[in-house]
């Protein structure tokens, strides 16, 4: 099955909320999807003969969410995620593509196994699976890996995500080369000498738990270096899960000077500080560490003003036994896809924080202007990648419950209110939530 | 379980979740205890029957062997597990450990392990006692407590005294323990130490930062001076040893200058001639020794508390009574 083939029936969306900021769009419509694309939007649309019909009266419809971020561990930490339990995670979270990592074992550094992660995206037959592939072979920081061969062979973008690339004369190297082909370099940023192995954010509360602490310089001085190369370069950086306030007016500075810069923010820094970290909870234990209030603050306003472009997840599974251990002991990373909408709906878009459109503008349009990927609009003739989102759909939290093979979530029982209800990706449904939801 | 007739609840953990009347009464409950130590017979039958493990992921003498007299003079049977020779370093995890000893069905566990948060850690998995003998960076409860004691039994009081402590603070779990109770019961509280191993935010816990050690020596009435690892100079926090003994060392010529009493407090185990000067710590200012009996007696309050003794019971407990 390629979920990239026609998809069968047409499709009628009738009567939904349609928000697509790609073509400003806000009004109550129609959506026709035929042959595995978009075939009108508009009001009061025939049915066509054999079309399913969809009625999304009171529901939000918007182009696929898209996931520049996730770790999906295949291949060679298969106990934590698999292509397939992590394709479906996303589309039970209303994503209809994500962007994996290339930090598996081994790394996803030539095109053989640029071609492996494709191909089991398209096998799981759920949101799509873009891979990216690696700046530097093996991830070592050393020598720039095959960035051509792996972009014919599907990679979209390169990356050492997990290693922050901390030569500079190398990400010079990354920055250039990768303009032939138009794919982005997006770093971890991240000065290994200065967060020297620190298990959370530096503050009040690492020294009161007795944690090594991880300061914001660490990660400002390494996104002002990559602002700088990229000036340098005429290169397309993208900066990821952005967690400081000085990233972030960095950032920003960037932007007005013309740079060519994305960046991320995650729900998890959008929502969260250090104070999540009391108790040992291993849960809120993350690379970027959670922040002070300060930085949340600045992230937020970061994400509204549009200096950080795209909602990324970070997505990152381990195995409950991995996180079931000390502090400093325990890996880095949370889950993310399945909870990402309604955390945005719930607490940015309910409470005012952001529009609606805004919230679709970041994880539909924006990331896929970012990585240059099908979708993220609902233009006729575009791939038939859509979400349904019920915004009244009340929920807890229960990590137990994803699709994804892990539950490591700091949000554990948190009440929302907003689902995706229905994720269709090449015109066919993917995931339809049980209608007692 | 009827540790809550302590008023300490299940485990003790750090000094930072207690109140200054839950520190007051284990000092209070130490105190007959200290008599047993001096006995020719040393030993009450206060916790006889129960079962108490010694968990020891670190290397340690002193706290352990303290724990163990502890222990045994309260007529407890006690096990002692160190990490070498054990199934930890076969790699069964802390969980595994923990579930084991709950399965052996003990009644107290005394942790001491090399990462902040593990003495909670098991305690919010096993229904046994949990005292913390040292978490990593985090707390050393029982050192706090025999501190605590220490200088009340020299000064007669905690409340105004001027404390600082002197040293590698970032990595102590004994310093925020001390900071901790320290500021509950009133003292006035420094630290002293080279820059690079302060933390950040430090102040926000209630004391003041006097960088060098001269100006400390002037402010205080009782100086704890910590034992600087060798580890942390072949990390670069300090440039040598030989440095730091110049800068941070307590030695009898920095000492000269002060008229008035001085407390030295030192946990151990000592470098001499780098942190503190053998003249110092032989020396007439030196509690240190005292420190050592002390840790026994408080050790001994915890686990009779723990184990469901009442405060006002531990003298007629001293005198033969069961808890």
């Amino acid at each position: 099955m390629n979920c990239q083939g026609d998809g069968g029936r047409p499709l009628l969306l009738r009567g939904g909320r349609v928000v697509d900021p790609s073509q400003g769009i806000d009004d109550v419509l129609d959506v026709l999807l035929r042959d595995g694309r978009v075939a009108g939007i508009g009001r009061g649309l025939g049915i066509p003969d054999g079309a399913h019909v969809v009625e999304c009266g009171g529901h939000v419809v918007m182009p696929g969410l898209i996931d520049l971020h996730v770790h999906l561990r295949e291949p060679g930490h298969e106990h934590k995620e698999t292509i397939l339990t992590g394709a479906h995670a996303a589309a039970a979270g209303g994503f209809t593509a994500v962007c994996a990592m290339p930090n598996t074992t081994p790394a996803v550094d030539d095109p053989a196994a640029v071609g492996f992660v494709l191909a089991a995206g398209q096998r799981a037959g759920a949101a799509r699976v873009y891979p990216l592939g690696c700046i530097s072979v093996g991830q070592k920081g050393e020598r720039l890996a095959e960035v051509g061969e792996m972009v014919e062979a599907g990679a979209v973008g390169i990356t050492d995500d997990g290693h922050p690339v901390m030569d500079s004369g190398l990400m010079r190297l990354a920055l250039e080369y990768a303009r032939i082909f138009g794919v982005p370099v997006a770093d971890h940023p991240e000065d290994l000498g200065l967060s020297r192995h620190g298990a959370m954010n530096e503050g009040l509360v690492a020294t009161r738990l007795g944690l090594r602490g991880k300061p914001n310089a660490s990660e400002d001085v390494h996104i002002l270096r990559d602002l700088l190369v990229a000036e340098l370069t005429g290169g397309h950086i993208h900066l990821q899960h952005v967690s400081t306030r000085l990233g972030v007016e960095a950032i920003r500075r960037a932007k007005e000077r013309g740079v060519r810069v994305t960046a991320e923010a995650t729900p998890h820094h959008l929502l969260l500080t250090d104070e999540a970290c009391e108790g040992y909870r291993t849960e809120a234990k993350m690379n970027p560490p959670l922040r002070s209030p300060v930085d949340m603050e600045a992230v937020v306003a970061g994400f509204q003003d549009g200096t950080l472009d795209v909602l990324a997840t970070d997505h990152a599974p381990h195995h409950y036994d991995e996180k079931e251990q000390a502090f400093d002991d325990a890996p880095n990373g949370i889950v993310g896809l399945e909870t990402a909408l309604g955390l945005l709906h719930t607490h940015l878009v309910a409470t005012g924080v952001i529009e609606l459109p805004t919230m679709v503008e970041r994880m539909s349009c924006a990331p896929a202007r970012a990585f240059r990927l099908p979708g993220g609009t609902l233009r006729s003739g575009t791939p038939a990648d859509v979400t349904v989102m019920d915004p009244g759909a009340r929920w807890t939290v229960e990590g137990r419950r994803f699709l994804s093979k892990s539950w490591n979530t700091p949000f554990e029982g948190w009440d929302l209110v907003g689902r995706a209800v229905l994720t269709v990706v090449g015109g066919r449904s993917v995931w339809e939530a049980a209608s007692s939801q | 379980m009827n540790w809550l007739a302590s008023g300490l609840g299940k485990d003790l953990i750090g000094l930072e979740p207690l109140s200054a009347d839950q520190i007051h009464t284990i000092l209070d409950t130490a105190e007959p205890f200290k008599e047993i130590s001096e006995r020719r017979i040393k030993k009450v039958p206060v916790l006889r029957g129960k079962t108490i493990v010694n968990l020891f992921f670190e290397p340690s003498t002193r706290t352990r062997i303290s724990f163990e007299f502890a222990e045994k003079r309260l007529s407890a049977d006690t096990v002692n597990i160190q990490t070498v020779g054990s199934s930890v370093v076969k790699g069964e995890t802390l969980v595994d450990t923990a579930r084991n000893l709950e399965a052996m069905r003990i009644d107290m566990v005394v942790i001491r392990h090399g990462s902040s948060g593990a003495a909670r850690f098991l305690a919010e998995r096993i229904p046994s006692n949990v005292i913390n003998g040292g978490d990593g960076w985090h707390e050393h409860p029982t050192q706090g407590l025999l501190d605590l004691l220490t200088i009340r039994d020299r000064l007669g009081k905690i409340e105004g005294v001027r404390v600082c402590i002197v040293g590698d603070i970032l990595h102590s779990r004994v310093a925020r323990s001390n900071i901790y109770g320290l500021v509950k019961l009133g003292a006035e509280v420094a630290v002293c130490g080279p820059p690079t191993l302060l933390p950040v935010g430090i102040e926000q816990l209630g004391v003041r930062v006097i960088p060098r050690l001269e100006e400390a020596i002037e402010w205080a009435h009782v100086l704890n001076v910590l034992r600087l690892q060798l580890e942390r100079m072949e990390s670069g926090f300090v440039p040598s040893l030989r440095e730091y003994n110049r800068l941070y060392g307590v030695s009898s010529a920095r000492l000269g200058r002060v008229p008035r009493e001085l407390l030295i407090l030192h946990p151990g185990p000592m470098n001499r001639g780098v942190e503190i000067d053998s003249d110092v710590a032989d020396g007439p200012h030196s509690v240190i020794l005292n420190q050592v009996t002390n840790g026994v007696a408080v050790r001994m309050a915890v686990l009779y508390l723990l184990a469901g003794g009442a405060p006002e019971r531990a003298e007629s407990a001293k005198a033969g009574a069961e808890a």
